[in-house]
């Protein structure tokens, strides 16, 4: 399985992989309080990309209503606990679930029907827009007055209940995102992976070379919409609170998929890079702005769309393409 | 009396539409001949506003009045916008342009908020808090001026399309690209001239709807949306459609105001777009795309 | 015409030394004696403050703000000591808001105060609890933030049920006072955290406080509309006489535009929140802005802290009127700088016990004077009742907190010019 898995990744590669691997282990050794929740965010960030990734760099159906499937596993898992007392991680299939099933719903309908491309997309956001809508008016978990999970003093860490220090949920956001990356990678190279390729260079083709691709691309965006909802259980228990405003909002998608674009779709250090990339610049930005005084609001969001703007034209297949070239790590994936 | 509030809201509704409709009637015009999503359209109403604003303060002048040098400013934006940046990302994939675009709308309405702050503003005509009685009917002056208007640039728009050298060489240019190049057209320019027309729409109805609703930058991304359900639903690249879509759009949420509560009158928007595009996403007035 | 100046020391039976000797006596004993070690020790307090300078609610956001500045010279006269404030803008986003939070708490941050929003609060007000550092909330009304048990978290602002009922009480006085009841109302309000909190709230209070209206209808709307012709044409069919409103700022100006379309003025609107008295109304809708009634968290004219911030904001910024953005702001300062006072020390949990034991009786917002209960929350705070007028707040209700008396009802729109 190992072997498999690392078949075809050039040993440079690994050892920087590695490495990197070995500084996020360590760094809440490394770092103040701060950086680990800057880290934690970037983290999450990479992750929610990555799931993302799969449906749009993998099978190309462009989506712009994912964070659906963030507010549905948040929403899932929070319910059950605050109403059922049951944990996150027994709460963790059921939001899984309940959002797979959305995902389908959503593919179902857009498949069968013809829709894709921009279409597909629209449809995304009015789906979003929808549940942001329908949960405002949601008693049961708060309406838009929003839904608090209780929460304890954070002297002891409480693994079952996601209740603890931000430093517990670093390690579950590292390792939920090095499980996404695993998982990525070995979807990639397996049957479905490439199906998923034929599909996204050109789907008429692989039709007609007897590809299901109705079955294939449901798959994809099933599994990414489970992957996302994995990200709202873990947002609603670090956060506490859950405003559908804020979980469903097209602000959430849009700011999910930039990293992933940013970095190289369908690549799979993409999402990763893309991630760190926004929030370090993002971050610098503030810093840079305080210290020079010029404490204007909006200025930030202004150099961020600029350089946005700027890494959009000049490099269009992502940051991680060019990195990677750089480096000499080009082989055919990642 | 029941019957008055269902007909005063639903003529209301429908002038609504017809504002609405035509900043929808800009994207229609891009999406349908450029093929670029353009998701900075909201915000681009959103500068032609602060616009008529600026110009209200400055000179007096009445939005309605502005609305022509208004639309010449914005047709001049889009003009270098398509020109500068936005040509090249027209072969490149979809969620290429829209990043693009998504970037150029972040500053656009950042940049609004440095320069203008974040409070709403607003433009208030000697006719602002007018009405006409007109039977039981209490119609809202601001809203009949506007909609009148929109007729009027509608059918200026429809004219310059069918009856202008200039217009079938852009229609042309939608139908069949590879053969307006075989033809001899300057695509590029066109493309651009495209871009620069719709943006004068957006011009024009932003002129009208600083009567209508104050602006803040925040007001951007929500047009955009809005600009998007009224094109799918009318029939992206159909001009008349753009208008049907918008009073349908405006009527549905007035109604689903009125019946139901509303908070949630988006949602039946949201919910017909998804009708739309499931049965008929060409929309009402559209051609199914070969 | 010459005067012998006090500094002659020809004249005069003070020599200069002598003077500057005693002025330096008395600076050094003026308000800050007791306290002089430990302020040499530990130097100003780090305050970090939170508020929503950019994003949706930027415009109240930077209105907070302006409570901060105008409080150092104020807090110098009433001896308290220095604070080092620390600013910082949540972007109206509740991830921002505790990434800031951290951050604050990361570059020495010894106090917290914010954020005005109920989501971004609750965020902070873990992050506190959980660093254990004291978080001081200027406004923010949702229940819960104080249900959770928290040691280090203090609200000196009333909860959704406090403002219901104190608004209650208040219209009663009012309609006995003006001699006009309304029979019924709608009731209309944003469908937001803070409307909701409200709107959840009403219907068990309602019956408590023996209404004389019953409510005809009840309307909610999205915070984000742009157009409110359709609800407000639904309340106008409700019949009802008066408007029972909780809302935002910039639905306000669009609700009262609406009613001068659709030609109805209610007999009175009696609004249960923000917007109907901010700088925004009053300037944009000039004569149309007088006679609603709002019953919010507010300050009580006759305190003499209150005459004092006032001249001050004033000064800084001439032509806004106090309003409760300034008020509670300042305040959560107040206790901030107060309880440093009596904790001399910087150790978060000495000034948090210093805060939990607050009781300063010589500040702005109406009712004894701010304390905390168990759960850090102060219980005792009243609501008043204010009313527009010339574009200037008069405070209506209570009778012991006012300084006017209430006009109903409102005057027709289409007869003001």
């Amino acid at each position: 399985m190992i072997d498999w898995l690392l078949e075809g990744v050039p040993r440079r590669g690994l050892v920087l992989l590695a490495g990197l691997l070995a500084v996020l282990i360590a760094a809440p050794w490394l770092a103040n309080d701060y950086l680990i929740t800057v880290l934690i965010i970037i983290l999450y960030f990479a992750y929610t990309g990555q799931a993302w990734n799969v449906m749009m760099g993998f099978a190309g159906q462009l989506s712009l209503g994912h964070a659906i499937y963030v507010g549905i596993g948040g929403y899932a898992a929070a319910a059950l606990y605050v109403h059922f007392g049951v944990g996150p991680w027994i709460g963790l299939p059921a939001a899984i679930a309940i959002a797979m099933i959305c995902g389908a719903i959503i593919g179902f309908l857009a498949f069968r029907f013809g829709v894709g491309g921009v279409y597909f997309a629209i449809l995304t956001i009015a789906f979003a827009e929808f549940a942001r809508i329908g949960f405002d008016h949601f008693r049961w978990v708060g309406g838009s007055s929003g839904f608090f999970l209780p929460v304890a003093n954070y002297a002891r860490n409480d693994l079952w209940n996601l209740r603890g220090n931000p430093t517990m949920f670093y390690y579950v956001m590292l390792a939920l995102t090095v499980a996404a990356f695993i998982l990525c990678h070995a979807l990639l190279k397996s049957r479905v992976g490439y199906y998923w390729q034929a599909i996204r260079e050109d789907e008429v083709a692989a039709r007609s070379l007897g590809i299901n691709t109705f079955r294939y691309k449901m798959y994809a965006v099933v599994i990414s919409a489970g992957m996302t909802s994995i990200a709202g259980v873990f947002f609603a228990f670090y956060y506490n609170n859950l405003f559908p405003e804020q979980v469903f909002h097209i602000s959430r998608s849009i700011e999910l998929i930039l990293g992933p674009i940013i970095g190289g779709i369908g690549t799979l250090f993409g999402p990763i890079i893309g991630a760190f990339l926004l929030t370090g610049l993002s971050e610098m930005m503030q810093e840079l702005l305080a210290r020079l005084g010029f404490d204007v609001p909006g200025a930030k969001q202004v150099f961020y769309g600029v350089c946005l703007l700027l890494v959009v034209m000049v490099l269009p297949g992502g940051v991680w393409p060019w990195i990677a070239r750089k480096l000499g790590l080009t082989g055919r994936q990642s | 009396m029941a019957a008055d509030i269902y007909l005063n809201v639903a003529v209301s509704g429908l002038l609504t539409g017809l504002v609405y409709g035509l900043m929808a009637l800009g994207l229609s015009v891009i999406f349908g001949v450029v093929r670029v999503v353009n998701f900075a359209h909201g915000e681009m109403t959103t500068i032609a506003m602060y616009l008529a604003i600026v110009a209200f303060n400055a000179l007096g002048l009445d939005p309605l009045v502005m609305m022509v040098p208004i639309a010449a400013v914005l047709f001049a934006l889009g003009y270098a916008m398509q020109a500068g940046i936005i040509n090249p990302f027209i072969s490149r994939p979809e969620y290429s342009q829209f990043i693009l675009l998504v970037a150029i709308a972040m500053i656009m309405v950042n940049g609004l908020l440095i320069v203008f702050g974040p409070d709403a503003r607003n433009v208030q005509t000697s006719y602002s808090y007018d009405s006409f009685l007109i039977g039981r009917l209490i119609v809202d002056a601001t809203k009949v001026y506007a909609g009148i208007a929109t007729i009027l640039v509608t059918v200026a728009l429809f004219a310059f399309f069918r009856f202008t050298l200039i217009g079938k060489a852009i229609r042309a240019c939608a139908d069949n690209y590879t053969g307006a190049l075989v033809v001899g057209l300057d695509v590029k320019h066109l493309y651009a001239l495209t871009f620069g027309l719709g943006a004068a729409c957006v011009g024009a109805a932003g002129a009208m709807l600083v009567l209508l609703v104050d602006v803040t930058p925040a007001l951007g991304p929500a047009y955009t949306l809005l600009a998007f359900i009224i094109v799918i639903t009318g029939g992206l690249g159909s001009m008349p459609g753009a208008l049907v879509g918008g009073i349908l759009i405006g009527l549905t949420e007035a109604m689903a105001g009125l019946f139901f509560t509303p908070s949630a009158k988006s949602m039946f928007s949201f919910g017909l777009l998804v009708l739309v595009l499931l049965f008929r996403p060409q929309g009402i007035l559209g051609k199914r795309a070969s | 015409m010459p005067r012998k100046s006090p500094s002659n020391p020809a004249h005069s039976g003070i020599t200069r030394r002598r003077f500057a000797v005693a002025a330096g006596a008395a600076g050094l004993l003026a308000g800050t004696a007791p306290f002089n070690i430990a302020r040499a020790q530990s130097g100003p307090l780090k305050v970090g403050v939170l508020l929503p300078t950019s994003g949706a609610q930027a415009s109240i956001g930077q209105d907070c703000k302006r409570g901060v500045d105008i409080a150092p010279p104020i807090f110098k006269d009433l001896g308290l000591p220095d604070l080092a404030i620390m600013n910082a803008d949540t972007e109206t986003n509740v991830e921002v808001a505790r990434a800031r939070a951290e951050k604050l708490i990361n570059d020495g941050a010894q106090l917290l105060v914010g954020a005005f929003d109920s989501g971004a609060s609750t965020a902070i007000a873990q992050v506190a609890e959980q660093k254990g550092i004291p978080f001081v909330i200027n406004i923010a009304a949702a229940p819960p933030i104080t249900e959770q048990g928290y040691k280090f978290v203090f609200r000196n602002f009333p909860t959704a049920p406090m403002i219901l009922g104190d608004a209650f009480a208040n219209q009663k006085e009012l309609f006995e006072a003006t001699g006009v009841t309304p029979k019924s109302v709608v009731f209309m309000h944003v469908n937001d955290t803070f409307g909701t909190s409200m709107a959840q709230s009403l219907p068990g209070l309602l019956p408590k406080f023996n209404m004389p209206y019953k409510i005809a209808e009840t309307i909610s709307y999205d915070p984000t509309a742009r157009d409110l012709s359709v609800e407000v044409a639904k309340a106008k069919a409700t019949g009802a006489e008066a408007l029972l409103m909780v809302s935002r700022l910039n639905d306000a100006i669009l609700l009262t535009r609406e009613l001068v379309k659709q030609r109805w003025t209610p007999s009175a609107v009696l609004s249960m929140g923000p917007g109907w008295y901010e700088e925004q109304y009053l300037k944009t809708l000039g004569k149309l802005s007088d006679g609603p009634l709002s019953f919010v968290p507010w300050y009580d004219p006759n305190k003499k802290l209150s005459k004092q911030l006032e001249v001050a904001l004033e000064k800084a910024f001439p032509g806004i009127n106090l309003n409760t953005n300034h008020v509670f702001t300042f305040e959560a300062l107040l206790v901030a700088a107060d309880a440093y006072k009596r904790a001399r020390s910087t150790d978060p949990k000495a000034l948090a016990d210093a805060i939990r034991t607050t009781n300063i009786t010589d500040n702005v917002s109406i009712g004894p004077g701010i304390q905390f209960d168990a759960k850090g929350q102060n219980d005792k705070l009243k609501n008043a009742a204010i009313q527009n007028r010339g574009g200037k707040l008069l405070t209506v209700a209570p009778k012991f907190a006012s300084n006017a008396k209430p006009e109903l009802p409102l005057s027709p729109y289409d007869k003001r010019s």
